[in-house]
């Protein structure tokens, strides 16, 4: 046995350490993927910085706070133009508001059938459906609220319109249902079973478990849940165009026409001269929008993690 | 043995009551899309033919197919796909590979959250922002499919991230450990084993951007072009904003006709959907594991 | 130089371990922790070339993380902070500027068998082609070898298509030890390998062990004591984070001890 000098193995494994091609290589993936990764905040900046820039010289040129929040004269194109947003907004809040009366106790009544009782093809079945629910083009949707919904409204409740606050309503609250269950679903599914177990164990009945153990449990999610649908439902913007009527207006019923922040910009942007006040106006309904569905989606975003901490 | 106290037979009708409740909200939803797309099948059901799916619209949109429109959609989506695909499955690889849990990787997240959540209208304004004036695309194909990616984006990110995750822990330690890079265990391991659910999550992508309309109105979309596009500079038709036009804008429209276009909209759609969710399943009945 | 690929001591008789040489292995004062919770402290010793060096003690006594600490597989770890000197070949571990180069020359057995998803032939070649080797016949030399070293090859041999993951737990292991052995390794570490795995199969891996130990130096942690006793020239005992004793296996077995914990623990009374 003839002890090997220590020199040789060691520069036998220099030899070994040298960066080679798959070193580099892997290095390049990894700032590939990385930036990758990177611009998605890239995006949402950029998302703001351009929406904000074309807004900006509105902002701070012929912007008046409180024509724009108080007033609902929304004028763009008169020859004393005024930039009112109030009916838009409450137009707005109204469809969206009236969305979320019918596709809350919908869309959790559903979540909690899907994933409390339903069992093995019926429940493959019915995530299926509310998937393709979700997959329907919201131009889609805006026709139905025109050439289905509109003929329907007219004749059952004998108005003179039928593109007003609940159609557009009803509309946006089968286009919110599905995020709301998908997402309520997951924080029920979240709840371990060992709880429903120990309260079964104590003799409580199906209903009562899910009352008193998994709904406590999964609340959080399911707040999420509605400020998702909320946002989604303030958001969308051809469905409401199509079917809400497009009036500036302060809705006092269901049946009244109104106009939404989104189908503003959809429905002007088109028509207007570039870097003018009426452009810099919709940019500027447009920082609007992405502020409040920013806000929702954190706060969204927090909820759900508050599950966590618990 | 025991018989039934009051109280217990109250509880039982409670919860009778509330599966019943459950399951008619559950039909509530389920019976209006039935009744949408049966109602568009039946009314634009007529309206298909061979020559309305090839030939360009005619007598201001009043007649004829709507070819451009659907040719438009495909180029449209295409183009969406070559930007947003890259983008998003290296996104997806960075947040499932490498990020550790720390305030960038949570800011991303977030970011994404937000993506898929900022109204398609405020994309579009964005589109127009930056696509078509700052960078200087001018309203095109280009712009609009860019301002389609960024939209869709997310979908592609959560899809791929999911099956990337999918992929069992111990198969990247093992090819760690027999030396091999984070790349090559990614390319060699990770990717083969993820790609169809990828695949799922680009087939969702198409059926979203195909049905998307506002993104595109401002930014490449136009009403009425025989004409099919030659590259990506040109303007063209999509079968999204030809129905929101001839549906809202075009006066002396045969109802067929908007009719037809809204089925041939949301067979798209839906078709895709099918497949994405079928290759789903299916996928889950292979195991390799 | 002594050769160390596989194949080549081969014929060459069992050679015992070469303690006049410079040890394979020096650790000198190693400490591990997660996230500032200490897994191993203080730990000093030295593994030599062709010996089967056995790691005993009980759960979370840090033998598992001294592994992963030996390939720098803490640098993929989020949490894991290793300090101290690991040297092999008398090298230092931390120097290595390519440190999938260190991984290769270092395989790896897990206590649950890992068969990649790919074929039986493509798990074996991985390896090698990670090295750059492509021609086929160079391949299914190594497959072929590796696979009979291991004892799996009668059994694959008409099925190398098939999925390595979808092989039973015991030939799953042995396909872990084919591919170790396909890196052609100075240092082979294994890990509770016999945990997932058949008595049958254990012998027959440790009659695998024996044979290649006149080829590498094996590390050997495991949760049988027979086992270290069956296959180890010296075993170390750890014991919550610390060396408790090293000494020829031999001595710990015939009760010759510095500390009494270690023959209560070989003689089962914890565990």
């Amino acid at each position: 046995m003839t002890p090997v000098p220590r020199a040789r193995l060691s520069a036998d494994t220099a030899a070994m350490d040298r960066r080679d091609a798959a070193w580099y290589v892997d290095r390049i993936a990894q700032w590939l993927v990385f930036a990758g990764g990177v611009s998605a905040i890239v995006f949402i900046v950029g998302i703001f910085v351009f929406v904000t820039r074309e807004g900006l010289d509105f902002v701070l040129g012929s912007l008046n706070l409180r024509e724009f929040f108080g007033s609902i004269a929304w004028r763009p194109t008169s020859n004393n133009p005024t930039y009112g947003a109030l009916a838009l907004i409450v137009g707005t809040a109204s469809v969206t508001g009236f969305a979320m009366l019918m596709s809350v106790p919908l869309s959790l009544g559903v979540a909690l059938f899907i994933a409390e009782f339903a069992t093995g093809k019926t429940r493959e079945t019915l995530k299926i459906l509310v998937e393709m629910l979700a997959a329907i083009p919201s131009v889609v949707w805006g026709f139905v609220g025109m050439s289905i919904m509109n003929p329907l409204i007219i004749e059952t409740f004998d108005v003179p319109v039928g593109l007003n606050v609940m159609n557009a309503g009803l509309i946006l609250g089968l286009m919110a249902a599905p995020i709301m269950t998908t997402i309520a679903e997951d924080a029920l599914k979240a709840v371990p079973d060992s709880y429903r177990e120990a309260a079964e164990a104590l003799g409580a009945t199906r209903w009562e478990v899910i009352w008193k153990v998994v709904i406590p449990a999964s609340k959080n999610g399911i707040l999420a849940a509605v400020l998702l649908g909320v946002g989604r439902g303030f958001g969308e913007t051809m469905a409401v165009l199509m079917a809400s009527g497009h009036a500036i207006n302060l809705p006092t019923s269901p049946f009244d026409s109104v106009r939404a922040l989104t189908a503003t910009i959809a429905a002007e942007l088109g028509d207007t001269v570039q870097g003018g006040n009426h452009w810099g106006a919709l940019f500027t309904l447009g920082i609007l929008l992405f502020v409040v569905t920013f806000v929702i989606n954190l706060t969204a975003d927090i909820v759900v993690r508050g599950i966590g901490k618990e | 043995m025991f018989t039934a106290t009051p109280r217990n037979r109250r509880s039982y009708r409670v919860q009778n009551v509330a599966r019943a409740a459950f399951f008619l909200a559950t039909v509530a939803l389920v019976i209006p899309v039935l009744i949408i797309v049966a109602t568009l099948a039946v009314k634009g059901g007529p309206a298909i033919s061979w020559e309305f799916l090839f030939t360009p619209p005619r007598d201001n949109l009043t007649a004829g197919g709507i070819m451009p429109a659907l040719v438009g959609t495909i180029w449209l989506v295409v183009v969406a796909l070559l930007a947003s695909v890259p983008v998003g499955v290296a996104a997806a690889i960075y947040l499932s590979e490498y990020a550790p849990d720390n305030l960038l990787t949570r800011t991303i997240n977030l970011a994404i959250i937000n993506l898929a959540g900022v109204p398609s209208i405020v994309h579009a304004l964005f589109g127009v922002g930056a696509f078509v004036l700052f960078f200087g695309a001018g309203t095109s194909i280009l712009a609009a499919s860019l301002t389609l990616a960024v939209m869709t984006l997310p979908v592609v990110i959560v899809a791929t991230r999911e099956s990337l995750q999918a992929v069992p822990p111990a198969f990247r330690e093992a090819c760690w450990n027999m030396g091999a890079t984070r790349w090559q265990t990614i390319r060699k391991v990770v990717l083969p084993n993820s790609i169809s659910g990828i695949l799922t999550g680009v087939i969702l992508e198409v059926s979203r951007s195909a049905g998307e309309t506002a993104p595109i109105m401002f930014t490449g979309a136009t009403a009425y072009i025989v004409f099919l596009p030659q590259s990506v500079m040109d303007q063209t038709m999509a079968l999204s904003y030809h129905l929101f036009y001839i549906a809202t804008q075009q006066t002396g429209v045969p109802e067929e006709l908007t009719f037809g276009v809204a089925l041939v909209l949301i067979s798209i759609v839906l078709l895709m959907n099918a497949v994405s969710i079928s290759f789903r399943v299916y996928l889950r009945s292979l195991k390799k594991w | 130089m002594v050769e160390s690929g596989v194949g080549a001591g081969a014929g060459k008789g069992d050679r015992g371990p070469l303690y006049a040489e410079p040890p394979t292995i020096e650790v000198r004062d190693l400490h591990i922790a997660y996230g500032g919770r200490s897994a191993l402290s203080d730990v000093s010793f030295d593994v030599y070339r062709h010996e089967i060096f056995g790691i005993i003690g009980p759960a979370n006594s840090g033998k598992t993380s001294f592994l992963r600490a030996l390939n720098r597989m803490s640098d993929f770890v989020t949490g894991m902070e290793v300090r101290g000197d690991v040297r092999i070949n008398g090298k230092d571990i931390g120097d290595w500027r390519n440190v999938y180069a260190l991984r290769s020359r270092i395989g790896v057995v897990f206590p649950l068998p890992v068969g990649l998803p790919m074929s039986v032939y493509d798990n074996v070649a991985f390896a090698p082609r990670l090295r750059g080797i492509r021609r086929k016949s160079e391949l299914d030399d190594v497959v072929e070898r590796c696979l009979t070293r291991a004892a799996l090859w009668d059994e694959v041999k008409d099925r190398l298509d098939s999925l390595g993951s979808l092989l039973s737990g015991g030939q799953q292991q042995r396909l872990t030890i084919a591919r170790a052995l396909s890196q052609e390794p100075e240092l082979l570490l294994l890990d509770e390998f016999s945990i997932a795995v058949d008595p049958v199969t254990t012998m027959r891996i440790e009659d695998v062990l024996r044979e290649l130990r006149s080829e590498l130096t094996i590390v050997l942690v495991t949760n049988l004591v027979q086992q270290a006793r069956r296959l180890a020239d010296r075993t170390a005992f750890f014991l919550n984070g610390t060396l408790v004793e090293i000494g020829k296996t031999e001595h710990l077995f015939e009760g010759r001890v510095n500390d009494e914990r270690t023959s209560h623990y070989i003689e089962g009374r914890f565990g």
